[in-house]
């Protein structure tokens, strides 16, 4: 069983309460643990040849920030515990590759001074998305002065990173570094601009996504209006006539049931199949839906197994038209507003458990019973031919059996068994 | 067929997030529900707080509960009471039938399924029933059960022979349930007495809800019936 009160929060980064870009807090809502042991791991990873910055920088670029506004309060203490461990963690990731090799130690010392720079720019655009967020303008993420001055100060940072890594680190003629210094600015235009490159994106899903939704709304706001509320609209003329408010409603119901939970129904979600091909059970729950319709009352059919209709050389379809004319009977002569009508397929494997059945091939039974006045079956009218002829003569031409159990005031129960042999089952 | 232990009114506590559904019930369970023993609704909630809240200091005999609600539904009023009242009943009361949900809500813990265009007789003898510690099959839910257990070919075998499989006896009882039958009839038509329906069908109750076939888990999202 699937509980789902005990899912996870996606993984967003805090946009209150936070210290840098809030990915540790993030991931410790995701994760449900103290954000300070988060914080820690970090740490520690970072002594892992700098792992733990990387990470919190990976987690940086590409994990969104949260889009609900949520008001945290950070202790004085916490934040300074914060600053304490983010110092620690640069400082061992910096300490731990400058101790390893000496060269390391002078890529890390102008690249740090760019990732520092690019780190003021990208704070810049979360700042940017959380005013997009707060005011609902889609416009510029470039606005004010302060802004434009730190996403300034920052490609400056980022420049002279990578100038001084290329003047510190490389020996090479004029033309070599021409075409460095062009790849260099490249890759601090790459750089700087990663947060815009990866919000692209984003916005082009969620676009979509929001296409889809709105097409997906449209879709039932036209089905309510062509079904519910045509139906809700006759309602209200017929309310003088409790019936037919009875017949229209129940009909309603039924075809609304069918959208949302029926085979080819909304509710199956992505996938929709074409209708399948008929088997008994659609075919006994149409004439059980047309019986309702005409004749103004319920009925229920529960169906267990089910067999595709046109196996058997049109027996069952017989069955289903016996079992519909049953019904009928029910519905004229019973004197009730529900018919139960129950089916069952029975496959020739478990028979053992039938004692009347013994045959290899698959049984059908349908059960179709009112609670309604009843009769003496010894004693029907020359005129009503619908049992006999209906039900008795069809089920004899298809190999059928009928029995009948009614006695009056006792309702009526009408029982139809057919055998489908077992090598035209497989077809 | 009313236990004789149970005295006095039977407490009953709504959850419906429909206020006109709850009003209706209320007052078909206070007007119609004439027997003994009486029927009192002790209170309501529209939501699943409100309705964990309300059930722990009311402590109710039994719970209707609607099985859709927009903050998890019935599944997740069970799973938050009955972990710390045990001793609450639910029936599961719906307008969707939909095998997965019916399926969901019983092996959750539920002790009955009904649809709500029950009638106040019939509910009120339903919540009765459940009191008095039986289970409660509409003929739908008879016939979901008799499928997800039914023995189709290609279907895994049963781990455990003594949840995984009906008994002979109690596919009989589950049969006739399907075909509309009340228990008394049941009785009748099987030359069993009331009581040993009950038990067939507590036991059918008992293995819906643990047995481990996957059938029971697989079949209800496979099939969605109308």
């Amino acid at each position: 069983m699937t509980s789902p009160a005990t899912r996870a929060a996606p993984l967003a980064r805090r946009r209150s309460g936070r210290l840098l870009a809030g990915v540790a807090g993030g991931v410790a809502d995701h994760l449900g643990v103290n954000v300070l042991w988060v914080r820690v791991a970090f740490v520690v990873l970072a002594a892992a040849n700098g792992a733990g910055v990387i990470a919190y920088g990976l987690l940086w670029v590409f994990v969104r920030q949260e889009a609900a506004d949520v008001t945290r309060q950070v202790t004085v203490k916490e934040r300074q515990q914060a600053m304490g461990l983010a110092a620690l963690g640069l400082g061992i990731g910096l300490a731990g590759a400058a101790l390893q090799n000496q060269v390391v130690g002078w890529i890390v010392g102008p690249l740090g001074v760019a990732a520092l720079g690019a780190a003021v720019v990208w704070r810049e655009a979360d700042e940017a998305q959380r005013r997009r967020w707060t005011s609902g303008a889609r416009s510029g993420f470039l606005g004010g002065r302060t802004a434009l001055l730190r996403v300034v100060a920052g490609g400056i940072f980022v420049a002279a990173g990578i100038t001084v890594f290329l003047l510190g680190n490389l020996d090479l003629g004029q033309l070599q570094f021409g075409v460095l210094a062009v790849l260099a600015t490249l890759v601090g235009v790459a750089v700087l601009t990663v947060p815009w490159w990866v919000r692209l994106a984003r916005d082009f899903g969620e676009e979509r996504r929001q296409r889809i939704v709105t097409a997906e709304r449209a879709e039932i706001a036209a089905h309510l209006h062509d079904s519910v509320l045509q139906t809700l609209a006759l309602i209200q003329k017929q309310s003088h006539d409790p019936r037919e408010v009875q017949r229209l409603a129940r009909g309603q119901e039924r075809e609304l049931r069918n959208w949302l939970y029926g085979p080819s129904g909304y509710g199956r979600g992505g996938e929709r199949p074409g209708p399948p091909g008929e088997t008994l059970a659609t075919a006994l729950q149409a004439a059980a839906a047309e019986v309702e319709d005409t004749y103004a009352i319920t009925v229920n059919p529960v169906i267990v197994g089910d067999h595709p209709l046109d196996d058997a050389e049109g027996d069952l379809r017989a069955l289903v038209l016996a079992a519909r004319e049953a019904m009928v009977n029910a519905a004229k002569h019973a004197g009730v507003d529900e018919v139960s009508v129950y089916a069952e397929v029975e496959s020739g494997s478990d028979g053992s458990d039938d004692p009347e059945g013994g045959a290899e091939g698959t049984e059908v039974h349908v059960f179709v019973r009112d609670r309604g006045k009843g009769f003496d079956p010894d004693a029907v009218s020359e005129d009503r031919h619908g049992l006999a002829d209906s039900v008795h003569g069809r089920m004899g031409r298809h190999g059928g059996r009928v029995r009948l159990r009614s006695a009056p005031g006792e309702g009526t129960e009408v029982h139809l068994e057919m055998t489908i042999d077992a090598e035209r089952e497989d077809a | 067929m009313s236990e004789p232990a149970v005295t006095g009114a039977i407490k009953v506590f709504l959850v419906d997030d429909h206020g006109l559904f709850r009003a209706g019930v209320r007052a078909e369970l206070e007007r119609g529900a004439a027997g003994d023993p009486p029927i009192e609704v002790a209170g309501e909630a529209g939501s699943v707080d409100e309705a964990v809240a309300g059930i722990g200091h009311l402590k109710p005999d039994v719970v209707l509960l609607d099985v859709h609600m927009p903050d998890g539904g019935g599944a997740a009023v069970l799973a938050r009471v009955r972990p710390v009242q045990p001793e609450v009943v639910f029936l599961a009361l719906s307008v969707s039938d939909a095998a997965e949900d019916v399926i969901a809500v019983i092996r959750a813990g539920a002790r009955g399924y009904v649809t709500k265009t029950i009638s106040a007789r019939e509910l009120g003898d339903a919540v009765r029933r459940v009191r008095a510690g039986d289970a409660v099959f509409s003929p739908r839910l008879a016939g979901f059960v008799l499928d997800a257990f039914s023995d189709r070919p290609g279907a895994a075998p049963a781990v455990d022979p003594e949840l995984d499989l009906l008994t002979r006896r109690e596919r009989d009882v589950l049969r006739l349930l399907a075909r509309g039958y009340a228990y008394k009839e049941i009785a009748g038509e099987l030359f069993i007495s009331v009581k040993t329906v009950e038990t067939h069908v507590s036991s059918v109750l008992r293995k819906t809800q643990l047995s481990n076939r996957y059938e029971l888990s697989r079949w209800a999202s496979d099939r969605r019936l109308v």
